[in-house]
């Protein structure tokens, strides 16, 4: 790789990784509409609706669990997210350093990379079930773990470089492209559902009511899947993002917005998005199981070409892109913290590898409703802990900050907090029986208390004299 | 000429919509309908690009 050729690839990025963001680099809400509308209307939502579909949640429960559950997403974001971003203006990382500790924060992050990895390479399974299709790819199925050919690898790999290389350029570079992509894919899963519907029979809003209700989402789940209520409905849309907004992830994001308010253009994401591709896809697969109730086969790009034509399949293709950008992107800022010493484009392009590798087993794409959950779970009581310490430090009388300020890289209060919470769900989930999808509110609040309690033992503020 | 990309854009757009409302009420061809589509979403990459990112006055520094 020739001098010339690498500066142009790598480019002059400056990512503010450990300094708070300058007024002058901060960015207009046009670049928080486009990022998080591109990141939510994305290659997890080909994948997400049909699992609803395949979880027999009923049209009712669909409809107004997802109303529920994204506006509560929303809030979280707006309330949460964005006033702690706007204050401080860190990456999730760096002010988790100064709370935590670094020797915290390393596991933290490595933990956060891996996730993310993981994430970022189901996405680019779900666009390369597009790109394979010119090519006859066999197609991966419900119950596959492990690769079944190597044309698959091959294509998951060739997409991963191209993404990590859009990853490299840094945050302006996936915003751009995501403010380009999201008004057309928005449309196309409009047209999933218009296109969709009409194929099932819908003429009339009457038939709309009762294909919705007898033959898409029909209630009864598929053999071998559990059945989702409203509930499951309500908390995975409030916490399929739990790492991003109560999780604090998208202070990373949030740090370069002019306003705390710009938390709440999340609603783009998650109502456009989330929203309307969760019921397109849903749409789009009830299409195909019409063709054959049977079929194993989950191809999330087959399934809209069959519909919509190229158009389909380059959208799934966009869609798997723009989601697995910025989370490559994260994944490169979270183990930045652990090598601060190496450039950024080489730690992106490690996690570009490890991604690609992750992509290659379509298991992250069938089981993704429990991965989303379990990644959001575990990452969430550090974002518990940031906010317990912005909002709780003063009022409750321990010390801000605290590994920073007692010169200490490594904070027992954080540590635990993390753990005992995750022990805390581990034996919700275990004894009584709680699914994974509900043990994240119980545990935020868990986190909050423990880090409260012990950062108070471990940190109290000093008394200041009486005589001042 | 940036008139005439937004109307590439848009006309696009109109596409990629526009033919899925007219195959829903019955009065185009499935396989047409996927070409009008295709097309649109052309005309949205190869204009869209070169005005979506430029950034207007507020936004520069």
């Amino acid at each position: 790789m020739s001098n010339s050729f690498l500066k142009k690839v790598v480019g002059e990025t400056n990512e503010f990784e450990r300094t708070p963001i300058p007024s002058g680099s901060l960015k207009g809400a046009k670049s928080f509409l486009g990022m998080y509308a591109g990141e939510h209307t994305a290659g997890t939502e080909f994948v997400i609706g049909p699992l609803f579909v395949a979880h027999g949640v009923s049209a009712g429960d669909l409809v107004f669990g997802l109303l529920i559950g994204n506006l509560l997403a929303v809030l979280s974001w707006g309330l949460i997210t964005g006033p702690i971003a706007a204050s401080k203006r860190l990456t999730l990382y760096y002010q988790l350093e100064r709370i935590a500790g670094k020797n915290v924060v390393r596991w933290y992050n490595l933990v956060n990379s891996l996730m993310f990895c993981f994430l970022a390479g189901s996405m680019i399974a779900v666009s390369a079930t597009a790109v394979g299709i010119p090519f006859d790819l066999e197609m991966p199925t419900l119950s596959d773990w492990l690769p079944r050919t190597p044309g698959w690898i091959l294509t998951v790999f060739l997409m991963g470089g191209v993404i990590t290389l859009v990853a490299i350029q840094g945050y302006t570079q996936v915003s751009r492209f995501a403010n380009v992509m999201s008004p057309w894919m928005i449309l196309v899963f409009f047209a999933a559902a218009i296109v969709g519907l009409a194929q099932l029979g819908v003429g009339s809003f009457e038939s709309l009511i009762r294909i919705a209700q007898e033959v898409i989402w029909n209630g009864v789940p598929l053999a071998g899947m559990s059945k989702f209520t409203i509930w499951h409905t309500i908390f995975f849309a409030w916490f399929c993002n739990m790492a991003m907004h109560i999780g604090m992830s998208d202070l990373t994001i949030l740090r370069y917005a002019k306003s705390w308010t710009y938390g709440f253009y999340s609603f783009a994401g998650v109502f456009l998005g989330h929203f309307v591709a969760w019921i397109a896809s849903g749409i789009l697969y009830s299409v195909f199981l019409q063709a054959d109730s049977a079929s194993q086969e989950f191809a999330p790009g087959a399934i809209a070409y069959k519909t919509l034509g190229i158009a389909g399949a380059i959208c799934v293709v966009i869609a798997g892109w723009t989601t697995a950008n910025p989370t490559i992107y994260r994944a490169g800022l979270a183990l930045q913290a652990i090598f601060p010493k190496v450039s950024t484009w080489k730690i992106t392009a490690s996690v570009g590898v490890v991604t690609s590798l992750a992509a290659c087993f379509p298991a992250l794409v069938m089981k993704l409703l429990d991965f989303v959950a379990l990644y959001g779970l575990l990452l969430m009581p550090m974002g518990a802990v940031i906010f317990a310490d912005f909002y709780f430090s003063k009022k409750m009388g321990f010390q801000s900050e605290a590994a920073l300020n007692s010169k200490s890289v490594f904070s027992i209060p954080a540590l635990l907090s993390w753990v005992l919470t995750l022990v805390f769900c581990l034996g919700l989930n275990f004894i009584y029986g709680v699914e994974i999808f509900f043990l994240g509110l119980p545990g935020w609040f868990v986190a909050i208390a423990i880090f409260v309690v012990l950062s108070k033992i471990k940190y109290p503020l000093a008394k200041s004299s009486p005589l001042g | 000429m940036k008139i005439l990309l937004k109307t590439g854009s848009f006309l696009g757009l109109a596409l990629t919509l526009v033919p899925p409302i007219v195959f829903f009420v019955g009065n185009l061809e499935l396989s047409l309908m996927k070409g009008y589509m295709g097309i649109g979403m052309a005309l949205w990459f190869v204009t869209a690009p070169f005005w979506i990112n430029k950034p207007s006055k507020s936004e520069q520094f």
